[in-house]
């Protein structure tokens, strides 16, 4: 599993894959945290790098749940990564750490996730919004791949 | 992929897309480009874009696609779309994020060589009063009820407030105001995104900068505009910050089921559309005109922050440092206008995404001042080389819905620059040519370097040579406030 950013003329984009949905969800969170300046290794090392585009603070970690019913886990991935978003933008918080549970339901699909992170000190760099921009989960050699598009 | 091989050249600034491209494009596409110009966006997906914006239903004439496009999504951005009112779609993938992303021109009689030795001062108090920078809060905080009359109000709000005067208010298109604008169709997300950023710039591409008016092209035309060489002018180029990117958010994942209800297909789902007359359509037409609203009214209050910076320099130190506004346009907006397709007046809904309006002489829509020029159009440069104020014609409104070029247009991915150019080194270099940069971020400042974008001379050459705008004044930036 992993994420690399992609060329794009004006925007951001990213290439993300996983061996499973759940686990796509989780890199794209992390990919996109890393455009906006995140260390890679956030996860890991919470708290200030000096010099780092980006920086949480060490304080008790923040934790939400994002609940939310799509017909496809396309629209899903967009709902969870601009909740993303606005939690940065909005609240100034950031998510390290993910547990994503996705199940059918009668609307199609259904995503939950709980999520623990911690405000952010500085940033210098936002994803403005998350767009449905050729959008498609693929099953790949790798598993489950997609490409996301950021406006910035 | 699309090649040049596909293209139909019409002239050496005009091409077309024929219908039979591609079995789902409902229209042709219009290219106003020259070769080289087309050259520079055969390597991204611009051209593949438009196509896929020409199947959206009930659109008219031809999509039409500036000089300064690049690679968006959905749109390309430098796209103009009409659909015929009220049956055809409106889609918020082809007007875009940043609802009411614009521009607005400020004019000064200050002489650039008086101003020359107070320049570092105003770009520091610019700096101070027009904030900018990722999550960085605007002026002022309004509470909800408040920000729904910014919704319903846009620049009148901020005429009530004492923010504006009345001739600002007749120099913005619209007059700064959208009719239709319906703030119960914004969702509580967006409102509280917004109700913290007016008089903000936010990041990205946006800017405040003090521009000197180098040449005159058309000196009749510059000086009904109020724009005099050698003197000072203001360009501030932001939109509708949070609230407007969440009002798009909010309406591409809600229109996902539109298209599946009316049996829409589409080639792209950020394309994502409802007609107008659908509830769907209405609902997004209503909050997109909200947004809009804010965007006015924000870029209103950044003028006046603008102007108490530079009373505060200017005052008692020169005369005559009042701002007065040439124009304020969008350069991303829906707009319900009547135009000429085919020999018949058509009502439409004209989709510009990363276009401006370029309203030509005699349009009912222009303040008295310019019934005989054409309204202003604005083309800001990319960052540190120049900008170009032009005029409307008859012809924009014969050829592109009366629309025009938005600025230089992106070669170069955000990425790629940043890797070419070091902030701190492109700060030395534009400092060296007499530009004060102030700037929250210097990688920030790197993907906005010069050599990330087309050449602007060249996108206005090609414009004026369509005859869709007339050259009126070229600025030069000699200060330049960005987050």
């Amino acid at each position: 599993m992993g994420f690399e950013e992609i060329a794009h003329t004006a925007d951001w984009a990213l290439r993300v894959w996983a061996d499973d949905l759940e686990k796509l969800f989780v890199e794209a969170a992390r990919g996109m945290y890393a455009l906006s300046g995140a260390q890679p290794a956030l996860s890991e090392v919470e708290g200030q790098a000096e010099g780092a585009a980006l920086n949480l603070s060490k304080g008790p970690k923040v934790k939400r749940t994002f609940e939310a019913e799509a017909q496809d886990a396309e629209s899903l991935l967009v709902a969870f990564l601009s909740e993303l978003v606005y939690a940065v933008e909005q609240e100034q918080l950031m998510f390290t750490s993910f547990q994503v549970g996705m199940s059918e339901c009668s609307a199609g699909w259904r995503l939950e996730v709980e999520m623990a992170g911690a405000p952010i000190v500085s940033i210098n760099k936002a994803i403005k919004a998350v767009t449905y921009h050729n959008l498609q989960i693929q099953q790949t050699a790798r598993g489950y791949e997609v490409e996301i598009v950021f406006d910035v | 992929m699309i090649g040049i091989q596909n293209l139909t050249k019409i002239s050496d600034h005009e091409w077309e897309i024929p219908q039979s491209f591609r079995a789902d494009m409902r229209v042709p596409v219009r290219i106003f480009a020259t070769q080289v110009l087309l050259e520079q966006i055969m390597d991204d997906k611009s051209l593949e874009q438009a196509v896929n914006a020409a199947t959206l239903p009930g659109l008219v004439g031809s999509v039409v696609i500036m000089p300064d496009m690049h690679q968006g999504y959905g749109f390309p951005i430098g796209a103009v779309a009409a659909t015929e009112f009220p049956q055809g779609v409106v889609s918020p993938g082809g007007i875009g994020y940043d609802i009411n992303c614009g521009i607005r021109l400020l004019a000064s009689d200050i002489e650039y060589e008086a101003a020359l030795p107070h320049l570092d001062a105003l770009a520091t108090l610019l700096n101070t009063y027009c904030p900018s920078g990722v999550g960085v809060e605007g002026v002022m905080r309004v509470n909800i009820p408040e920000l729904e009359r910014v919704l319903r109000e846009g620049s009148r709000w901020a005429l009530k407030n004492g923010y504006a005067t009345e001739a600002d208010i007749a120099r913005t298109e619209e007059g700064g105001c959208l009719d239709g604008a319906n703030s119960a169709k914004v969702s509580d997300r967006a409102k509280q995104r917004g109700r913290q950023q007016i008089g903000s710039v936010g990041a990205g591409n946006h800017f405040v900068e003090v521009d000197l008016v180098e040449s005159v092209l058309d000196p009749e035309t510059a000086t009904i505009f109020g724009l005099h060489q050698g003197c000072l002018a203001v360009q501030i180029h932001c939109g509708s910050r949070g609230l407007g990117h969440q009002v798009c958010t909010d309406y591409v994942q809600e229109l996902q089921a539109a298209v599946r209800h009316y049996g829409i297909e589409l080639p792209d789902r950020e394309l994502v559309c409802a007609p107008m007359d659908s509830p769907e359509g209405q609902a997004y037409l209503g909050a997109m005109r909200a947004a809009a609203n804010f965007a006015f009214a924000n870029r209103q209050i950044l003028a006046h922050s603008a102007q108490r910076a530079f009373e505060q320099v200017f005052a008692g130190k020169l005369k005559g440092w009042e701002l007065r506004q040439v124009y304020d346009i969008a350069h991303n907006m829906g707009k319900i206008e009547t135009h000429e397709v085919d020999g018949e007046r058509v009502k439409v809904c004209v989709h510009r995404k990363g276009a401006t309006r370029a309203f030509g002489p005699g349009s009912p829509d222009l303040p008295p001042e310019y019934q005989s020029t054409g309204q202003p159009v604005l083309v800001p440069g990319s960052m540190g080389t120049a900008s170009w104020v032009l005029a409307g014609t008859e012809m924009s409104m014969a050829r592109s819905f009366g629309s025009c070029c938005h600025g230089a247009g992106r070669t170069m991915s955000r990425a790629k620059a940043k890797h070419d150019v070091r902030g701190d080194e492109l700060r030395r270099e534009m400092e060296g040519r007499g530009i004060r940069v102030r700037a929250g971020s210097m990688s920030g400042l790197a993907e906005e370097a010069p050599k990330a974008y087309k050449d602007v001379d060249e996108v206005v050459e090609t414009v004026c040579a369509a005859e869709i705008a007339r050259k009126v004044a070229r600025l030069r930036p000699v200060a330049v406030v960005k987050g």
